[in-house]
């Protein structure tokens, strides 16, 4: 076995890793909807879903976390085709992307705050925050896991090693992505309509 | 019982079991630290503690769940004397201090002994086991022994440093909330199975991807040694079962640190604990026991000298009861009333996980029948699981009918129900593997009459301590209670109870006797196979060289080396590579990390903000540390390893 089927074989390793880790994600954030579901109505001491939500910021960010998901998709081709500058710019664009989200997260987060909504007023509340942070939390995991692959990047170029932790990456986000669709959906959609 | 001194005027006041504690704990620091400048071992140690070989790790899993288990059987012991005669008055353990006590044996003994000695027998024999160098991610694994260390630290210190949890270790809502539970013991237990659980996890995820990518050439799923597959099966259980407990244990959390309204009765909803805690639970029984069977279906071939019987059936039955568990958590919740039809519905998928445990029951006695039985210690604990699981079992069922759950429900059949298939499955299962693969581990045999001593006593212990808890529970013994009444006639039960704990910590004491006189005096293993083996563990020198296999062998069907011993000349086919071999360098990386954890989590146990942010700013950091550190593997050639392998012998 020679260091680069060495190399591959490890990145092959590294990306079943991330599956199963995905996996157990799924499970956390499933845990979370659960709770979520079961307390929305629980608003004694606090608003409403459809008096709190924010939609309209929310549509923006939606569109910025899943442009995001086309961006990391081109960077990761740009890798595997060991093109150093396309992967660095479409890598550096997702990380804009996520900066922005985490951005109109934290605004949505304050201006929720500045009306008095905190999480401890009332179940609804707590399970909000918790879903809605912890997904928030994923997404600043990131921002400063693509930082640290920018740095990478600049020093190794687009090398094996590198192309296993893009790859790696790469699933990561398209699952914090997919999370969004579900939080988009099934906390703000259905908490303005249902 | 409390010792007190005025000093300047004012009182302090110690209460006698901390300070034994506190000497306790003192007393062994010293002496680990006299030995260890005495022998000049300090560089021997950190060796160890860095070391990320996978046998390395195995054995510090093992040790540390050792230690634990020690801990926790004192506890276990502090219980049965307070239980022993009608209205006793042990020591200080009655009320707050008795429930603290069952409730950190229960904590230590299900996350910090059985899961961690398990796990240390699945590090020492996956690998080998499938013919692979090490698990796929060695750091990972080290990370993983040293987050659950940190954990069971965490709820062992809790003692000392102001108090156990005292919840039982279900921790139900509301009561494990600050408005029924203040003061730091349940922050202890939130937080110090939270780490270890990431942990857990962890190992999980590395035990996966090892089984499916690392396995030698011709090693199929079907031709797998059934210990692994058990491992397999169990590491699928622990990943889609833990992240349940880690959302219960973080929504514990909010509400008791950052007072969130996630579980209290008045506005949140406390089911959620208990829905989240045993969809998490449950599987987690299953966790503990799969391995064991693991290890009986090895231990039981090997010492009958026989093929296992319906290797097939064995693998199917391992999946389904992993499946099924996932089915059936609602049966420890019959009592809350979530309605007949729920009710009805567990219990029938509780009971239907009697079929393949009993297609495995059979299929041991069938391997057994017609082969050449040697009974070796490894094989006596596993010949006295099978009737003792048996009965566990069969309470099982009778506790998943509803109806009769009812009655049962929160008394001591309960408890002698879990002990039968705990005690009796996993901790007999974890004695027959650390008897069968001591000497691959250290290279010596343990002594067999004192091993037949620790069999004997602690089985006998077992059946004396926990067969009258049956009755006791039938008589109306309701569990976590510290006493009861001389007229509710369940004296003589408790006492003879008390007996045979201590039956089982004789038995103990001879185990530990046994590994000192055995490292002195024991049989050394020269062969690497002294049980006549069949699996690929038994083709190599005990200890195995770093890298295990030089050349990575070639399988052909199951039990390779049993075929090869029948059907060849003994030794294993290989297959010829070339080019270096990697191997993982040691770290210590994860010690400064899960130190950085054990720190801050008394950021979030004593409600210290400060530490809490610089807890998490540390763990960032030391992740950021590790992914600029690129030099984690070493290329060694084969002449390397061989020089290396003829040095050691």
């Amino acid at each position: 076995m020679n260091n680069e089927s060495f190399l591959l074989e490890q990145k092959e390793d590294k990306k079943l890793g991330m599956w199963f880790f995905i996996a157990a994600e799924i499970v956390i954030f499933a845990s979370l909807f659960g709770v979520y579901l079961t307390l929305r109505s629980h608003t004694d001491g606090g608003p409403a879903p459809q008096e709190m939500l924010e939609l309209k910021s929310v549509m923006v960010s939606t569109v910025l976390l899943l442009s995001s998901s086309f961006t990391i998709y081109i960077s990761h081709q740009a890798i595997e085709g060991e093109k150093t500058g396309k992967t660095i710019v479409f890598l550096a664009m997702t990380m804009v992307l996520a900066g922005l989200f985490l951005f109109m997260e934290g605004r949505e987060f304050l201006l929720y705050y500045e009306k008095g909504y905190e999480m401890q007023n009332s179940s609804f509340l707590s399970a909000f925050y918790l879903l809605v942070g912890t997904h928030g939390a994923h997404v600043a995991a990131g921002f400063i896991w693509m930082g640290l692959l920018l740095i990478h990047l600049k020093m190794n170029g687009a090398a094996k090693e590198m192309q296993a932790k893009l790859s790696v990456f790469s699933l990561y986000w398209h699952f914090v992505d997919l999370v969004w669709v579900l939080i988009f959906t099934l906390v703000y959609l259905y908490g303005k309509v249902g | 019982m409390d010792i007190k001194y005025t000093i300047f005027g004012r009182e302090f006041v110690f209460p006698s079991d901390i300070i034994a504690a506190d000497l306790s704990i003192l007393l062994m620091g010293i002496l680990a630290v006299f030995f260890l400048t005495r022998y000049r071992k300090w560089k021997y140690a950190w060796d160890w503690m860095t070391s990320t070989h996978h046998t390395k790790v195995g054995i510090m899993y093992l040790a540390a769940g050792g230690a634990f288990f020690l801990r926790a059987g004192l506890d276990a012991l502090i219980i049965r004397l307070q239980l022993a005669l009608p209205e006793n008055q042990f020591w200080v353990f009655q009320g707050e201090k008795y429930n603290q006590m069952m409730t950190t044996h229960g904590t230590t003994m299900i996350f910090f002994v059985a899961m961690p000695l398990l796990i240390g027998l699945m590090n020492v024999a996956v690998p080998l086991q499938i013919g692979a160098r090490d698990l796929a991610f060695p750091y990972v694994n080290l990370l993983s022994f040293w987050l659950f260390l940190t954990g069971g630290a965490l709820v062992n210190v809790s003692f000392v440093l102001g108090g156990s949890p005292s919840t039982g270790w279900t921790a139900y809502s509301p009561l494990s909330l600050d408005t029924f539970s203040p003061g730091p013991g349940l922050d202890y237990y939130t937080l110090g199975i939270q780490i270890a659980g990431i942990g857990t996890m962890l190992t999980a995820i590395n035990f996966l991807v090892t089984i499916i990518r690392k396995r030698a050439k011709g090693m199929t799923f079907m031709r797998m040694p059934l210990f692994t597959w058990s491992s397999f099966v169990t590491s699928i259980l622990i990943l889609f079962a833990f992240p349940a407990l880690t959302i219960a244990l973080l929504l514990l959390m909010m509400d008791r640190v950052y007072g969130t309204a996630f579980l209290s009765g008045t506005d949140g909803n406390p089911l959620i604990w208990q829905h989240l805690f045993w969809i998490f639970g449950h599987p987690e029984v299953y966790i503990l026991i799969l391995p064991a069977f693991g290890i009986f279906s090895d231990v039981i071939t090997t010492f009958s000298r026989k093929n296992l019987f319906a290797y097939g059936a064995m693998v199917f039955a391992l999946v389904l009861i992993g499946f099924l568990g996932f089915m059936v958590w609602i049966h420890h919740m019959f009592t809350v009333g979530l309605g007949p039809i729920s009710n009805a519905i567990f219990a029938l998928a509780t009971m239907s996980i009697a079929v393949p445990t009993g297609i495995k029951i059979f299929n041991w006695l069938f391997t057994i029948r017609g082969g050449v039985v040697r009974f070796k210690t490894a094989m006596l604990f596993s010949l006295a699981f099978i009737p003792t699981f048996l009965i566990g079992g069969a309470t099982g069922v009778m506790l998943s009918a509803a109806p009769a759950d009812y009655q049962y429900h929160d008394s001591y059949f309960v408890v002698g129900h879990f002990h039968y298939v705990i005690v009796g499955g996993t901790i007999l299962g974890i004695f027959a593997g650390v008897y069968y693969w001591w000497p691959k581990m250290f290279g010596f045999l343990l002594n067999e009459v004192l091993g037949r001593w620790h069999f004997w006593l602690f089985t006998i212990g077992f059946h004396v301590t926990f067969f009258p808890m049956h009755l006791m529970g039938l008589n109306g013994m309701p569990r976590r209670v510290y006493t009861y009444f001389e007229s509710d006639g369940l004296g003589s039960l408790n006492l003879i109870s008390t007996i045979g704990a201590f039956i089982m910590a004789a038995a103990v004491m001879i185990f530990l006797f046994n590994i000192y006189w055995s490292l002195r005096h024991g049989e050394k293993d020269t062969t690497g196979d002294p049980w006549d083996g069949r699996t690929l563990e038994w083709a190599l020198p005990s200890p195995p060289p770093d890298g295990n296999f030089i050349d990575r062998p070639v399988v052909t069907t199951i039990d390779q080396l049993w075929n090869e011993k029948r059907n060849g000349n003994g030794r294993l086919r290989t297959v010829k590579e070339d080019g270096p071999i990697y191997l993982s360098k040691p770290t210590a990386q994860p010690v400064f990390l899960s130190a950085i954890l054990f720190c801050s989590s008394f950021g979030f146990i004593f409600y210290q903000p400060l530490i809490q942010w610089a807890g998490v700013v540390g763990v960032v950091c030391m992740l950021i540390l590790r992914s600029f550190k690129d030099d984690s593997w070493k290329a060694y050639t084969r002449s390397e390893l061989r020089d290396e392998k003829e040095e050691k012998s």
